[in-house]
């Protein structure tokens, strides 16, 4: 998609200019409202249908995911959690798990291939897999273990946030589905706004620990949830508490690029001008 | 005028062995650059583009280890460090700064080298140990995500040590005239090794005797 909005390009893996960027665009989000979703997958089958991706009929594990795992064909899954928060009170949580589309996309920073990974200006991290050499780095630096390597062909794959479809308007395929309007789309503004009355009326109910899951080490996200307890993310599914692109990743595609190449080309300078002043070291006999 | 008289330096198989390793590992330096810095990428053309660049480097990788395995086998009793490599390193200040330099002691190699050959035996075992961590398709995939990150950035650290010594390997070759002959013929005359390589020349003379 991306060729055809290149003014909408807010950064692109592996560049080290700046992006065309005199186009502003409001931010958007899907809201993911935990507390009223039912589990009936009809956003996985929307996901597949809008995407024309078929996943191979997998096996039972004993719980109600289904695919186990997000894979190359299957960009969102249900992940059902049985909890106890209170004891002797069974809570059922179901979190539609996916790509983040984080404000700082730790894949897109790991990824060496050019244009391979870009953020749109309204946020969405999108994919661009002609460009998608294969490699794996975006794996290595998602803080949410979301992109997927198809053994087909090696290119990586994950929700593209139906980029193709918000470019023309349109909200993505899993929210126009949603039959409980517990997946929601709009500017992040108006998203965060709407969380905070569903986070109010969860308090009324009981539910004190009510927040929004909006994690601010990743710069923000934008697929964001509310959350019954928002406290301890960890209990749908094993969501990150406070994600941050790990700081070997930092390190790795900080620092260390700038560096190696400094000491790479001082070597070889050094090397240039030791001769200019020193001369060769010959051994006179051999004239 | 006399003339100038040659002593055998390397035979048909080391020089074979070594300029293969030379080929290999420029491969894998520039396949592996091109994925390290964005401004380097465009390295990838040479081997076809972004995808046949992420498949060849680990496999010419592994050819490079096994390469050097060979130069190992060959050289690495040689270069097993005594008591003369320390005043060899004690002298290196004013032998690089061009004063003219006494004799100082070296056998078949002096100390800097010494300490080049286990540099790269180091580097290429940390290269290969690392590399198979984050290998896609075959071997990442056995591995935890921390261990993954890990060895990504020791394998890129590393890489980039064994380029700086390789560069310093290649200018010491070009700096000291008469080197390059023991690559490319496998031979070097008697003066520059008397000059370089007093103790070598001392063992080859006496093994003649």
């Amino acid at each position: 998609m991306s060729s055809l909005q290149s003014l909408d390009i807010a950064a692109r893996s592996a560049t080290t200019f700046p992006s065309p960027s005199v186009r502003r665009e409001p931010e958007v989000a899907k809201l993911i409202d935990v507390t009223s979703c039912i589990g009936c997958k009809a956003c996985q089958v929307a996901c597949m249908q809008w995407n024309d991706l078929r996943d191979s009929v997998g096996d039972n594990d004993g719980t109600y995911d289904n695919p186990r795992d997000l894979t190359p064909a299957s960009w969102t899954v249900m992940r059902f959690s049985e909890v106890e928060v209170q004891s002797g009170r069974l809570e059922w949580l179901i979190r539609k798990d996916g790509c983040m589309h984080c404000e700082d996309p730790g894949c897109l920073k790991a990824c060496p291939a050019p244009g391979a990974i870009v953020k749109y200006a309204n946020g969405i991290v999108d994919f661009i897999s002609e460009n998608c050499i294969g490699c794996g780095s975006c794996v290595t630096g998602c803080p949410f273990d979301v992109p997927r390597i198809s053994k087909k062909d090696s290119k990586a794959y994950k929700c593209s946030l139906c980029s193709d479809r918000v470019s023309v308007g349109l909200e993505p395929a899993c929210v126009k589905v949603c039959p409980t309007g517990a997946i929601r789309f709009g500017t992040k503004e108006d998203m965060k706004e709407f969380a905070a009355t569903r986070i109010v009326d969860l308090k009324e109910r009981g539910y004190q620990q009510a927040g929004l899951y909006d994690p601010p080490g990743v710069g923000g996200t934008h697929v964001m949830y509310v959350l019954q307890h928002a406290d301890q993310p960890q209990l749908y599914h094993g969501l990150p508490a406070d994600p941050k692109i790990s700081p070997l990743v930092s390190l790795w595609k900080g620092v260390l690029k700038p560096l190696s190449v400094l000491a790479m080309v001082g070597a070889v300078a050094g090397a240039f001008f030791h001769y200019m002043k020193v001369g060769p070291d010959e051994t006179e006999s051999e004239h | 005028m006399e003339e100038t008289r040659y002593l055998r330096r390397y035979s048909d198989g080391d020089r074979i062995n070594h300029w293969a390793l030379v080929i290999l590992f420029f491969c894998t330096a520039l396949s592996g650059l091109s994925m390290f810095h964005p401004s380097l990428f465009f390295l990838s053309v040479l081997f076809g583009g972004g995808p046949w660049t992420r498949i060849l480097h680990p496999f010419i990788g592994v050819l490079v280890f096994l390469s050097f395995a060979g130069m190992y086998l060959r050289l690495a009793r040689d270069n097993v460090w005594n008591a003369d490599d320390r005043v060899w390193l004690a002298g290196a200040g004013a032998l690089l700064s061009g004063r003219k330099h006494e004799m100082l002691p070296a056998g078949r190699y002096n100390a800097g080298q010494k300490i080049l050959f286990w540099w790269m035996a180091i580097t290429l075992a940390v290269l290969l140990v690392t590399g198979l961590v984050f290998w896609r398709p075959y071997f990442a995939g056995y591995f935890p995500i921390g261990l993954v990150r890990l060895a990504t950035v020791v394998h890129s650290l590393t890489a980039v040590g064994l380029i700086l010594g390789i560069i310093v390997h290649i200018y010491a070759a070009i700096w000291v005239k008469g080197t390059t002959r023991a690559m490319t013929r496998g031979l070097v005359s008697e003066s520059w090794a008397k000059r370089h390589h007093p103790g070598w020349v001392a063992q080859m003379t006496q093994d003649k005797r």
